[in-house]
């Protein structure tokens, strides 16, 4: 397997051929914000957080999704970059109803994290306070969409690893949001198996274990990795 | 089928034609003033005359002056094939424009020394002479809905030409050479497309044609197959045999009926006659096409996205890289092109590389379509050799504004950008419009007078944007939401200056950050009329609430 | 396989349409047999998704639930999937539309044009907002983006004929004639 040497923030870096430019940022201790990336499932590279500046080239790259090559001197963290990043944020923030005060992940949010991260105490664009339903019909789990960033992990996690695609995206635009089953409430939906992947993978408080109150959500992020792990490698101990 | 075969077909034809062709345009925008009412009379009246032994009326496609159907023209079926016979032809030609049904009698009874009321246009008109007609050669003066037609003016010669005389390499190296570049709206040059997809590996490929023209106030593709659709279906054969693909699918809008009825009995015809299929031409070759139909959705334009969705999923587009021509259709090397590109191809490989290069400007070759509407004289469809100026096809093509002067002109839709009359010079190429902040696009071009409030504009195509948005990335998505809303407050007098700072800064962020060419592109017309019109977005800001002491404040 | 239950009161906007009645029955087994013969033309291969609920929509006026569940089922897609594509398209209608349609093209050719005037006019004839049905059931209003007709704009769509260069007069004078037929 060949190996490419490229340079990250100044720092030098060897990484195998077919790397993501986020693995090897990962690897060396440079961190670039995600949203929509989890390890473990497909990329799609939708939140745009993680885009990078290439020297030579006047195109954003995402980096969870662009493959390492030779000689590439990429910045992750310009000013540029951080101010889409911030605004980024603000607009997820003007899109749905984030009301940390009352969320069960508050204090274990990928999002609260993110705010923290780039920066972001307040929105400049005006918030849109969408009318969005909570449907807690499923006898483990509910989903609360006003939370929901659509980053799709709960529907790649469900459909690659669980297999059940329980989950996919309805409508277009603005209008999007998570479906389960034909529109149906959650707990009616007969592909359902009760796992819990979505839960572990949802990075707000959309997707929750009933019974938790604010700050109460836990994950359990190792779950999934070991699943792949365990899947494709044939390991079963963590 | 063989070669042999193909020119019987074309002879056959050729004499089956009677002399006089009365041609009478059958699509969509003639239809719907009328035509087909217009063409049953005609067929009557040449009964009536008793001129059917010399005088033949054909339903036809596209003749391209949309705005003032039906048209209806009469040629010399001699000219069809050999352009010299214009000069000694019986008749001149003939051209009606906005015939009424109860006219068609007339026309008919003027080739019998008769008198007709009908409304005589103008072929010298620049409207027709600037043109130069490559891709739409022939639209507007065959049958679409007849081969035989399409083989006898030299339909599938350049296929035969490809099959037997060229190795696709040579295909390949004859269509970089010409210069050719992507009519969809990017402009990448096609051979290097092509290239791409030969190179890979042995295997499964596909051919896809991008018929899914969603840009508002375009028509070009719909025109071109519901005129000529055998031209396109011989141009993805030839880019089929170039790449080493064996299957075709053509993505067309639900919207364009007509098109896809057109194209389905075109596929049918080909098959008959040995040009689609298995073995075509009696050689080891095969290559089938089948039709995709769109549910309306204009990012299904976008190749990604088309892809999506002719996979039958929802059309997300992904991040390129791979591209197509690496992993595109089920993960196969996928050539994806412009309806129009495959127009061009036929007349690159009958008339050669060397021919089309000597069309066009230096780095924009060949012809391109317009769809030239809004606020002017002349609408309809023009063919233009690149290079010409924005001025040439507005004021003497079009005619300029009735009663009013060109404010602005809107070229590339939704993705391109509003051109100030002050630039009219610029001359149509794909650098050009790019550097004054619009582009090519597909070929949409919409005229605006002084009446037209540019924010309006801008905020109309946001709206657009917003609503075609996917919704997978979060700078398209929540992104020209928060846009349209910033324009809607302009335009209800309520914006600040912290606004206009706003809506400069987020239009950058959009345009940057989004996944694919929509969201890149949705910024373009408030850039533009930004830069060129500032001073209306001022004029609409919020009158100050405080208001200024008149004096000097004592201290 | 257990069974389905839309009517959740949990999930009002979820309504299965009552079609029960033995007449329509009839037609409908018919209905489901060019949907069987469209899926088996396509060998079941999900890439057919589209095409099929072309033919659904052609042949039942609008996507029901029992119609997605039933194409579901023949494709193997899941329904999420099967959902997801049907709202994503434009085209494809979940609710019944009326007797008529009529479409609007809102393009650039026909906006500069003044079609946003003939909707509004259409608007308040029929009392009710774009993409909607009028309270009668009579006339679904509806918009495009675009119907390729710009030499003629502003153009409208009328039950699948397309007319140019409308008034808003003259398209109040076409809705009026619908609502008064029976």
């Amino acid at each position: 397997m060949s190996v490419k040497t490229l340079e990250i923030d100044g720092k030098a870096i060897a990484i195998e051929e077919g790397a993501t430019i986020l693995q090897a940022a990962k690897e060396n201790g440079i961190s670039i914000p995600t949203l929509c990336h989890l390890d473990g499932v497909s990329d799609v590279g939708a939140c745009r957080l993680c885009l990078v500046e290439m020297e030579g080239s006047n195109k954003l790259l995402p980096a969870c999704v662009t493959e390492v090559a030779e000689g590439m001197i990429l910045h992750t963290k310009t000013p540029k970059l951080q101010n889409y990043q911030r605004m980024t944020v603000e607009l997820l923030f003007a899109e749905g109803n984030h009301v940390c005060a009352v969320c069960v992940a508050n204090g274990n949010c990928e999002l609260q994290d993110m705010a923290i991260t780039v920066g972001m105490d307040h929105s400049r664009f005006p918030y849109r306070f969408p009318d969005r339903p909570v449907d807690v019909s499923h006898e483990q789990f509910g989903i609360d969409h006003n939370r929901c960033i659509l980053c799709t992990r709960c529907v790649r996690v469900c459909d690659e690893i669980e297999g059940a695609h329980v989950w996919d995206i309805a409508q277009r635009g603005e209008h999007c949001f998570i479906v389960s089953g034909l529109h149906q409430p959650w707990g009616e939906v007969d592909a359902c198996t009760s796992c819990g992947k979505c839960v572990d993978a949802c990075p707000t408080g959309a997707i929750f274990r009933k019974g938790s109150t604010t700050g109460e959500k836990e994950r359990d992020r190792a779950k999934l990795e070991f699943l792949v792990t365990a899947r494709e490698k044939r390991q079963w101990t963590r | 089928m063989d070669l042999a075969n193909l020119i019987d077909v074309a002879t056959a034809e050729q004499m089956r034609q009677k002399p006089l062709r009365v041609n009478c345009c059958t699509s969509t925008g003639c239809r719907a003033a009328r035509s087909l009412e217009v063409m049953q009379n005609l067929e009557a009246a040449v009964e009536a005359e008793g001129l059917t032994d010399r005088v033949e009326v054909v339903g036809v496609g596209c003749m391209g002056f949309c705005g003032l159907g039906p048209l209806v023209q009469v040629e010399p079926s001699a000219t069809l094939y050999d352009e010299s016979h214009r000069s000694t032809a019986l008749v001149e030609d003939l051209f009606y424009e906005g015939v009424k049904p109860a006219e068609a009698t007339s026309i008919i009874g003027a080739l019998n020394g008769g008198v007709t009321t009908a409304l005589k246009g103008d072929l010298q008109h620049p409207f027709f002479a600037r043109q130069k007609k490559v891709v739409r050669e022939y639209s507007g003066r065959i049958d679409p809905e007849r081969i035989e037609e399409y083989i006898a003016v030299g339909g599938y010669r350049a296929l035969y030409k490809a099959l037997f005389e060229m190795t696709p390499e040579e295909v390949v190296a004859e269509i970089t050479k010409s210069g050719l570049r992507g009519r969809g709206g990017g402009g990448y040059p096609t051979g290097l497309k092509w290239a791409t997809v030969a190179k890979m590996p042995a295997g499964q490929k596909y051919v896809i044609c991008n018929g899914d023209e969603g840009d508002p106030g375009a028509f070009m593709d719909r025109s071109v197959l519901e005129s000529d659709p055998h031209l396109i279906l011989e141009g993805m054969a030839i880019a089929g045999y170039a790449v080493g693909a064996n299957h075709g699918f053509i993505y067309v809008r639900a919207e364009y009926p007509l098109a896809i009825q057109r194209l389905q009995k075109a596929i049918q015809q080909a098959k008959k006659y040995g040009l689609l299929g298995t073995q075509i031409f009696d050689s080891h070759w095969d290559f089938k096409i089948d039709i995709r139909i769109g549910a309306g959705a204009f990012v299904c334009g976008e190749e990604t996205a088309l892809i999506q969705s002719v996979e039958g999923g929802r059309g997300n587009p992904r991040p390129r890289p791979p591209y197509p021509a690496q992993s595109g259709l089920w993960q196969c090397p996928t050539l994806i092109n412009n309806v129009e590109t495959f127009g061009n191809i036929t007349p690159i490989v009958r008339n050669g590389s060397d021919w089309y290069a000597g069309i066009g400007t230096e780095k924009s070759k060949g012809t391109k379509i317009f769809a030239l509407t809004g606020k002017i004289r002349n609408n309809g469809l023009i063919e233009v050799p690149m290079g010409i100026t924005l001025r040439e096809i507005v004021e003497e093509m079009g005619g300029g504004v009735p009663d009013g002067t060109v404010k602005a002109v809107q070229t590339g839709g939704p993705s391109g950008g509003c051109i100030p009359a002050t630039l009219l010079d610029t001359p149509v190429a794909y650098d050009s419009l790019v550097e004054i902040g619009s582009m090519m696009g597909s070929g949409g071009m919409v005229v605006m007078d002084e009446s037209t409030s540019m924010v309006e504009v801008a905020h109309f195509y946001m709206e657009f944007c917003r609503e075609e948005s996917c919704g997978k990335c979060i700078p398209c998505r929540a992104g020209t939401v928060q846009l349209h809303e910033l324009l809607t407050r302009f335009l209800k007098k309520q914006a600040t200056k912290a606004d206009l700072e706003k809506l400069e800064s987020l239009c950058q962020m959009v345009k940057e950050t989004s996944l694919c060419g929509l969201g890149m592109s949705a910024p373009n017309p408030v850039l533009s009329t930004l830069r060129y019109f500032h001073e209306e977005y001022e004029a609409l800001l919020q009158a100050p609430i405080y208001a200024v002491p008149a004096y000097a404040v004592p201290d | 396989m257990p069974t389905l239950n839309p009517q959740s009161p949990s999930h009002p906007d979820l309504k299965s349409p009552q079609s029960s009645k033995a007449k329509d029955q009839a037609l409908s087994d018919r209905r489901f047999k060019t949907l069987d013969m469209t899926m088996k033309r396509n060998q079941f291969k999900h890439d057919a998704l589209i095409e099929v609920l072309h033919k659904a929509q052609e042949s039942f006026g609008y996507l029901e639930e029992e119609v997605l569940i039933y194409i579901a089922r023949g494709l193997k897609l899941p329904l999420s999937r099967v959902y997801g594509v049907a709202t994503f398209y434009h085209l494809f209608s979940l609710k019944p539309s009326g007797a008529h349609t009529c479409i609007v093209c809102l393009g650039t050719a026909c906006y500069v044009k003044g079609s946003s005037k003939v909707l509004q006019a259409l608007e308040q004839e029929l009392g009710t907002s774009v993409g909607n049905t009028s309270a009668d059931g009579k006339v679904s209003l509806l918009s495009a983006r675009c119907i390729g007709a710009c030499g003629i704009a502003p153009a409208v769509v009328f039950d699948g004929v397309v007319a140019g260069k409308i008034e808003p007069e003259e398209t109040l004078k076409r809705i009026q004639a619908w609502e008064a037929e029976d």
